[in-house]
């Protein structure tokens, strides 16, 4: 069975549909690239499976939770951690304490009265820490561990962002534009990351990129958004010399 | 000399209800942004809650005030459970309205007890008598009010900074969306900062009533007062509410004891700490302590 299934999903504003019938389906340690010209419904599709936005019809499924109406706490609890298009950072305290929070809010938050104060569960804090110091290293935040998040650049916030997400030790990630704005050099780390996440970590990963150089490169599977519905899916070989998906590009581009 | 230090202990004495009140109030506002004109009446529903339980029942009045400050919390739960949880998203204006509708229904609710009108003192709450040095005199429950704020606010700050549930709190209050990516029930915190001012306002009710008497309409004044303290010291700032509080309490005092000698009519203490706030507004738009509000792009 698939990890994730978006079964059939519309999603109305008033009228116009962000999202049209959309099916999604995402195995277990897939990278799965979501493309599609500016307001096609990328972002509104992740924000229906972390439970931001709710379906005006059709069901959301994650192994085995239904997703449709669940809110995005409960969701995270399930093990679906997202970062943001636009940087959602506490931007006045630290790289390391904007992880810790991750940590704290979710974790020791679910586990609710038996271990209000985290002064006394040091053992749980002990591990707490030890997760983020791993993500630390492995998103290569060394240099600004210490530093507040709202000074850094906007490649390094970025990377914050998603190392935040990785904090929650999710078993799905959803990147929402991770790579937006960065120059090459930050843009090669980013893909560097992300695959090492697949490889090392084992966790399934939507992607959602404007760099089709990139998601050719990387993707198992592809999606094509265009006006809420999917016009191709497939492997990116496939995809690429799809015409519905090259008249999209032309004609989104006009 | 012992005039002016009279003023000043009689100003701090004040300005810790008014930041105690202000606490609560800020709490609200830094987790939802909803600004709550009923605060006034969670003061007078914990006074009166603790009045009733002592003198009508007969209880010692530390569990009557226990008790009054867990009451007060459930109050403040609920209301944001039943009143404003619906307009969660809707606009400011509308949330508004219903938190000055909640103060007229609360204020009608209190006039069918008999605490409506008239004034009310807490039975033997603190001991008589008073210290007295270099001229000047501090009560007993002066000098207890300022320790018991100064005990209370010590421990809402460490709550807030230790517990899970502080840190959801801060979590919420600096960024929404991505407290309810880490699995924050941001629902879940609006009606805990709600109970939390509960607490506060209904330790403020308690000091006012062990220092001075209880009535209806200078319980509900308080809250009013909250306004110049959390403008002064920030919306949004807990440390701004606590010197707020004292500030505003200190000017009021002062300018009552100095000024209104020369000012035919006297009222000064109500006026003057308004053009102090001004003139801060001047210089710091956002308060002493307030964030700015930076533009996202
Ligand atoms: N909260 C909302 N209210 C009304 N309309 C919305 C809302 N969120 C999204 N939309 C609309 O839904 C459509 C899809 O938006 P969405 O943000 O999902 O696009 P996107 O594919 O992520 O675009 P981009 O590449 O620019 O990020 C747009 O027309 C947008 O205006
Ligand atoms: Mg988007």
């Amino acid at each position: 069975m698939a990890q994730l299934s978006v079964e059939n999903v519309t999603l109305s504003f008033g009228g116009i549909n962000a999202l049209n019938g959309v099916d999604v389906v995402v195995e277990p340690g897939e990278l799965v690239s979501v493309i599609g010209p500016n307001g096609a419904g990328k972002t509104s599709l992740l924000n229906c499976i972390s439970g931001f936005y709710h379906p005006t019809h059709g069901r959301i499924t994650f192994e085995g939770h239904d997703l449709t109406h669940a809110s995005p706490h409960t969701i995270t609890g399930y093990g679906v951690a997202r970062a943001f298009q636009n940087i959602e950072l506490f931007g006045g305290v630290s790289v390391l304490e904007n992880l810790m929070l991750a940590r704290h809010t979710y974790l020791k938050y679910s586990i609710g009265a038996a271990s209000v104060f985290y002064g006394s569960a040091r053992r749980v804090e002990v591990e707490n820490r030890r997760v983020v110091e791993d993500v630390i290293d492995f998103m290569e935040l060394e240099p600004y561990r210490k530093a507040l998040v709202g000074n850094l650049p906007y490649g390094v916030r970025k990377r914050v962002e998603v190392a935040r997400a990785l904090s929650l030790e999710p078993k799905l990630l959803l990147l929402d534009e991770p790579m937006a704005g960065m120059t090459l050099e930050e843009k090669e780390d980013m893909v560097r990351f992300i695959l090492d996440i697949l490889a090392e970590r084992g966790t399934t990963v939507i992607l959602i990129e404007h760099d089709l150089g990139v998601v050719m490169d990387i993707s198992d599977r592809v999606y094509v958004l265009d006006f809420g519905m999917v016009i191709a899916t497939g492997k990116p070989e496939d995809v690429a010399e799809n015409p519905a998906v090259i008249e999209a590009y032309v004609g989104g581009a006009g | 000399m012992s005039y002016f230090f009279q003023l000043l202990i009689s100003g701090i004495v004040v300005g810790s209800v008014y930041a105690l009140a202000a606490l609560g109030f800020v709490l609200i506002y830094k987790a939802s942004r909803v600004i709550n004109f009923a605060h006034g009446h969670f003061i007078a529903i914990g006074a009166f809650t603790a009045y009733a339980l002592a003198v009508g029942l007969g209880l010692s009045v530390w569990i009557a005030a226990a008790f009054a400050l867990v009451f007060t919390a459930v109050v403040g739960y609920f209301t944001e459970r039943v009143f404003l949880k619906p307009l969660v998203g809707q606009p400011i204006i509308s949330v508004i309205m219903v938190t000055i509708g909640l103060a007229s229904v609360f204020g009608g609710l209190i006039h069918l007890t008999p605490y409506g009108s008239g004034n009310f003192s807490l039975p033997g709450f603190l001991p008589e008598g008073g210290v007295s040095f270099a001229g000047i005199s501090v009560s007993y429950p002066q000098l207890l009010a300022v320790v018991f704020t100064a005990v209370f606010l010590a421990a809402f700050g460490w709550f807030f900074q230790r517990s899970t549930v502080g840190i959801a709190m801060r979590a919420v209050a600096d960024d929404q969306m991505a407290s309810m990516s880490l699995g924050v029930s941001v629902e879940k915190v609006f009606a805990l900062a709600w109970a939390a001012a509960g607490v506060t306002a209904a330790a403020a009710g308690l000091i006012v009533g062990a220092i001075s008497g209880l009535n209806l309409e200078g319980l509900v004044g308080i809250g009013l007062k909250v306004f110049p303290v959390v403008i002064l010291g920030g919306l949004d700032s807990i440390p701004g509410a606590v010197v707020g509080g004292i500030i505003i309490g200190l000017l009021e005092n002062l300018a009552a004891g100095y000024l209104d000698a020369y000012i035919p009519g006297g009222g000064t203490g109500d006026v003057f700490p308004f053009l102090v706030l001004l003139l801060v507004l001047w210089f710091k738009p956002h308060g002493l302590f307030g964030t700015e509000e930076i533009e996202r792009v």
